[in-house]
């Protein structure tokens, strides 16, 4: 069976430029299977959801590569027809609840305008699925909260109405974009358990994009870590976590907080590694040529 | 609120308009008027009285719903304001009618088309909206659209030689209630030249802020959200983006449309539109002190209504002020 998502030797540029911001990515995602994406800041793991998604900021452009979605390649096909697949097939759990929902529209019409705009649902239908949906994430009161603002919700319950939404369509994919970087900590164990509590009650593809080893751990079955734009290690996340391959990797495993240790010091991500890591990377770019 | 703003402006003109130079009396004698005759004609409309004298007189009058006696038309000037008032304030309204309308339609083309040559003819016609003002637009749209192609009447509100059924000032708004649309084209034939005059530099601020604004939500995680949903850039654009971008600009109309309302005494006057801003002109020409006041206390009333309009529609958009 070929995987949900499949990404071969994607690169992307600065629009007009050589610089790449992704460097020829291969990555797959398997139907049911949780896919971690983990990488520093600015590495670039945001950008493949993105690239996914048709959501690239205008300055960057695809210079290469493939990206199949159920078996269609999304790049090759009609703008508007690529649009209806991934709003039919895949969703985004965003990374702030705070600024992903619309503050002058009420949360109910805002899961269901996909069912209805885009996959041709009834109303009726669209409103009983959210009212469902909204069970599932635990909210109680789900009527009252459908008809209020986004002001009126906390920072978690806007999390939760959003992978709600997400949801809502049964896609094949949800690519969850550090979905709980911007919540309390004490939200942050709660949101987790809630996507992965649908992740299997709906058996759906998942990227998971974070830069904490730790959440990676308690989600994934397999993760991709990705440096400056580029796959240092792909591996089964057992596996990884008995002993990482690429010196990277394991510099990035050593600098993650153990919370069983709370007293020892936080250690960064060692120099000399960066520096290896980065000439491996520029060693590669050598041999890449634009086009 | 409404009430100190009021009174603050008619403390105001009442003292300039009486200390600057000139005389309402020696403007209504002929030539050959005695002292006597002056002083008399002076004491007979309580000029020679001090100017807070003549305040509390004025005031006391204002308060009973008396707003004395325009001198140049020896006629109570209550009337005679409101009488013109619904001339201006149709012209008013139709010119921002078409403000909005020209100007949200430039928004959302540039914002639709933007980084390319569309935008760029839009931010150029903006630019000339904004640096020409609406006298000189008139002036344009006269020897255009009234001279070389007469397309559109350039003089009065309309045709004299219509018979008028109207009970009401509101002549545009009356001709639709009545379904005489004959008698509204004809007025819209008058009124369109003075009106666009007046929308054009506020449909160009209109469209360079909106447009501004419009770009900046674009960015925003629930427009982008949107996007990965399966919209298009239109239904973004309108549903999601719009909404949210229009508060800024809605504050900005609400000043905006207080100084169309003071452009229509210019554009009044060129075009010889019977409404208020041309009566003020006359009023300020024979020195007639009552009648200045009387419009005078009128704009500012209208100028207190607009911006409180502005702040209901505003509380009626965004939702986080509505409980506020």
């Amino acid at each position: 069976m070929t995987p949900f998502l499949q990404i071969e030797n994607l690169s992307a540029v600065i629009r007009g430029t050589s610089d790449r911001l992704l460097r020829s990515v291969s990555l797959e995602v398997n139907s049911g299977e949780v896919c971690g994406l983990v990488g520093e800041s600015g590495a670039g793991k945001s950008m493949i959801g993105k690239a996914v998604l048709g959501i690239l900021p205008a300055a960057v452009e695809i210079a290469e590569g493939q990206v199949q979605l159920d078996d269609e390649d999304l790049l090759a096909m009609p703008q508007a027809d690529r649009r209806r697949l991934i709003g039919a097939k895949a969703a985004l759990i965003p990374q702030d609840p705070l600024t992903a929902l619309n503050p002058s529209r009420r949360i109910g019409p805002q899961i269901t305008d996909r069912l209805i705009d885009i996959l041709g649902w009834t109303r009726r239908d669209a409103a009983n699925r959210a009212a469902e949906l909204l069970d599932e994430v635990h909210i109680d009161n789900p009527q009252r909260v459908l008809a209020s603002y986004p002001h009126e919700l906390s920072g978690g319950m806007r999390q939760r109405v959003l992978i709600a939404s997400a949801f809502a369509a049964n896609p094949k994919l949800v690519i969850a974009d550090e979905p709980t970087t911007a919540l309390d900590v004490t939200v942050q164990k709660q949101i987790l358990r809630l996507i992965r509590e649908m992740q299997e009650r709906h058996g759906t593809a998942m990227l998971f994009v974070t830069h904490d080893l730790g959440v990676v751990s308690k989600v994934c079955q397999r993760l991709t870590v990705l440096f400056a734009g580029k796959v240092i290690e792909q591996a089964d996340v057992a596996d990884f976590y008995a002993g990482p391959r690429h010196g990277y990797s394991k510099a990035l495993l050593a600098a993650t907080p153990k919370f069983t240790e709370p007293f020892t010091s936080l250690m960064p991500v060692d120099r000399a590694v960066i520096t290896a890591v980065t000439a491996e990377i520029e060693a590669a770019d050598g041999a890449w040529h634009h086009g | 609120m409404m009430a100190i703003t009021l009174f603050g402006a008619a403390v105001i003109v009442f003292v300039v308009i009486r200390i600057v130079p000139g005389n309402p009396i020696a403007m209504m004698l002929p030539p050959g008027a005695t002292d006597e005759d002056i002083a008399r004609l002076t004491a007979h409309y309580g000029l020679d009285k001090s100017i807070p004298e003549q305040f509390v007189v004025w005031l006391t009058g204002v308060l009973q719903g008396d707003f004395g006696t325009s001198i140049s038309l020896r006629q109570p000037v209550m009337p005679l304001v409101l009488g013109r008032l619904p001339a201006t304030l149709e012209l008013s309204i139709f010119a921002l009618v078409l403000a909005v309308i020209i100007g949200g339609a430039m928004a959302l083309t540039g914002t639709r088309f933007r980084g390319g040559r569309t935008e760029a003819v839009i931010d150029v016609a903006n630019g000339a909206g904004l640096s020409i003002p609406d006298f000189l637009w008139a002036l344009v749209l006269i020897l255009t659209l009234g001279v070389l192609y007469p397309v559109f009447h350039i003089s009065g509100r309309i045709s004299p030689s219509l018979d008028l059924p109207f009970t009401t000032q509101f002549y545009a708004f009356e001709s639709i209630l009545r379904l005489r649309f004959d008698l509204w084209w004809d007025l819209l034939k008058h009124m369109f030249m003075p009106a666009l005059a007046l929308a054009i530099p506020l449909a160009a601020i209109i469209g360079q802020l909106l447009k501004q604004s419009l770009k900046e939500t674009m960015h925003l995680d629930y427009v982008v959200l949107a996007r990965t949903k399966g919209y298009g850039e239109n239904h973004v654009i309108l549903f999601e983006a719009l909404r949210n971008a229009v508060l800024p600009t809605l504050t900005l109309i609400g000043v905006q449309f207080t100084f169309l309302i003071g452009g229509t005494v210019i554009i009044e006057r060129l075009f010889s539109y019977e409404g208020l801003g041309n009566m003020a002109i006359d009023a300020v020409i024979n020195r007639d002190l009552p009648l200045i006041q009387g419009i005078v206390l009128v704009f500012a009333l209208l100028f207190t209504v607009v911006n409180l309009v502005v702040d209901l529609t505003y509380a009626l958009l965004n939702p986080r002020l509505r409980h506020a």
